[in-house]
């Protein structure tokens, strides 16, 4: 599974692209994976605010809805258009075309917490690890 | 609106659609004709006597606007039923009025918020642990509530210590659903109530799984404020295509009079209408709810008896369990504790064969089986949700068990297969994707039907 450089990683497996005070967040290809096909996608309007690991929207998949967290504060101001008359780009390029809003960041230092490609390639072989051992340790009365 | 032109018709000759449509009907899967085991749906059988009664003209014709001196019968059927489920719940008072599960959970929380609102604050946050049916969540976000979601643990039940970790004077309820959604029961209750209400917080009962507790143990008991209950789960009312279902909610003594109208009163040995109760939440559905459904309620609880419906209860916990310990080792069980009316499988030893839950689920329509409620709920990973009810045979779910079994060695020996399943049904694999993403809603006579 691909998780590129240069990006930053949230616990809850959004990515964010920094370019000075502009940031560009989408959903990681764990993701997407975990998510399986992606049929609708909500996402907030040019103008709003979002606070950071509040939820800004939402992807549904043939199997769950699930909420997208902002990994930052700020102020939206593009939505990616394309994304509820074609939810599948997600599926198909998360990094790429799958992204979903771009924000004026309020305060840099919200990035400190996030975590580098390094850091959450280890954080999704442990959630891989936890899952598969975790639930096991159910323990008698 | 006058057309100009007619928009082409099908035109078929009498026998032609009769055939047609008794054909679609033999394609129907139904709890008549074949084993339907649904976690969380509860798809239990609906005793027929069920139809013959709410069909008696007495009930079947009777105007919704007749005044109450003419209805008396029906009214008394309603205050009955109310007692009834208030006696089996352990609440104090019940209406009938919500037309769904979804609309009880909004109605008891409208009278929670009313309430706390003229203690002096109607607080701001609805805890809901992370087991929940998705309509917790949604009910508090209608009735203006934040959600702060707590995860179970390893055991898949809820701690009070988590629940102390996030409670304070602003979190309205707890909404709690017991036995959880994972079918096990939530033991640590009564302490889980306690640090809700020592914040002067109220704990609402998900009551959609009451059908693994009749007459073995009441909610009331375990320091719930107020529930609601799924008639068409617990008391074997029709789901329907999605309806109409009914969502009585229950409440102990101190929110009675915040209680949606009409309530129905007796005195001197008649029954009226109470429309004026300046505390109540007001109306939440038109005349007296779903009335038909609540004569097909009324009737199963009285053919049942008390001790009827506490077997019941009993034979649909030995149903579940005996297909745990059937199924056990084949598939993954997440939590091993002993369950009660539904049990939750993973695909996790398929996983690695690449066959996933949808396969599996896909790959029992072969064998003539409904599949399992899947990937629900969420927090265990490609979950398989069985419920069996409490009245299937033995040779069924021995039938059912083996099934699975069946799959489960498919799986490893031939994963291709149960990939590509179903083979034998109608119609094959439907793009599900697609069908969400570009819904064909509409026949439409001048396109041929895209393939």
């Amino acid at each position: 599974m691909e998780f590129p450089e240069g990006l930053k990683y949230t616990k809850e497996h959004e990515w964010v692209l920094v370019e000075d005070r502009i940031a560009t967040i989408g959903i990681t290809e764990y993701a997407q994976q975990e998510l399986g096909d992606v049929v609708y996608v909500e996402l907030p309007e040019v103008g709003e605010k979002i606070v950071k690991d509040d939820p800004f929207g939402a992807v549904e998949s043939v199997k769950a809805v699930s909420d997208i967290y902002a990994p930052v504060s700020g102020t939206v101001i593009e939505v990616n258009d394309t994304l509820p008359d074609s939810p599948e780009t997600i599926n198909d390029d998360a990094y790429g075309d799958g992204w979903m809003i771009k924000v004026e960041m309020s305060d840099a230092d919200d990035l400190k917490d996030l975590m580098s490609a390094e850091e959450y390639a280890e954080y999704v072989d442990q959630q891989k690890e936890e899952e598969d051992e975790g639930e096991e340790e159910s323990g008698e009365e | 609106m006058l057309r100009d032109d007619i928009p082409g018709f099908p035109e078929l000759g009498e026998l032609e659609v009769l055939r047609h449509f008794t054909r679609l009907s033999h394609l129907n899967y139904a709890i008549e004709s074949q084993f339907y085991p649904l976690g969380s749906c509860t798809m239990k059988y609906n005793p027929k006597i069920n139809e013959v009664v709410a069909r008696l003209p007495g009930f079947s014709l009777l105007h919704p606007l007749a005044p109450a001196e003419l209805i008396q019968g029906a009214l008394e059927l309603l205050h009955g039923l109310e007692a009834m489920l208030a006696e089996i719940s352990g609440m104090d008072r019940v209406t009938l009025q919500p037309a769904a599960g979804a609309q009880g959970e909004l109605t008891g929380l409208m009278v929670i918020r009313a309430c706390l609102k003229e203690r002096g604050n109607p607080r701001r946050k609805i805890i809901v642990p992370d087991t929940a049916h998705g309509t917790n969540p949604a009910s508090s976000t209608l009735c203006g509530y934040d959600v702060v979601q707590i995860p179970s643990n390893n055991r898949g039940m809820v701690e009070a210590g988590k629940v102390e970790e996030v409670m304070d004077e602003e979190v309205a309820a707890l909404m709690l659903t017991n036995p959880n959604t994972l079918g096990i029961f939530e033991k640590n209750i009564q302490a889980v109530a306690d640090v809700v209400h020592k914040k002067g917080g109220m704990v609402y009962l998900d009551g959609a799984n009451l059908n693994a507790l009749m007459g073995i143990a009441k909610p009331g008991d375990m320091g719930v404020d107020v529930l609601h209950i799924n008639l068409h789960k617990t008391f074997s009312t029709p789901h329907g295509g999605g309806g109409p279902g009914a969502g009585p909610v229950g409440v102990k003594g101190f929110l009675e009079d915040y209680l949606p109208v009409p309530r129905i009163a007796k005195s001197n040995g008649n029954f009226r209408l109470q429309e004026d109760l300046p505390k109540s939440v007001g109306r939440v559905r038109s005349f007296f709810g779903n009335f038909g459904i609540l004569v097909r309620a009324y009737t199963y609880i009285i053919s049942l008896g008390g001790d009827g419906l506490e077997e019941t209860s009993r034979m649909a916990l030995l149903n579940a369990n005996y297909l745990r310990k059937k199924l056990e080792g084949a598939y993954h069980l997440p939590y091993p504790e002993p369950c009660m009316h539904e049990c939750v499988f993973t695909d996790r030893l398929q996983h690695k064969e690449g066959v996933t839950t949808l396969d599996i689920a896909k790959r029992l329509l072969d064998y003539g089986f409904h599949p399992p409620t899947i990937y629900f709920p969420l927090v265990a990973s490609g979950a398989l949700m069985i419920e069996p009810t409490e009245t299937e045979s033995r040779e069924t779910l021995d039938a059912f068990a083996e099934a699975m079994g069946a799959i489960a060695r498919e799986a490893k020996e031939n994963p291709a297969l149960v990939k590509s399943a179903p083979h034998t049904t109608p119609v094959g694999r439907l793009d599900e994707a697609r069908a969400a993403r570009k819904p064909v809603l509409r026949w439409e006579p001048t396109k041929k039907a895209e393939s």
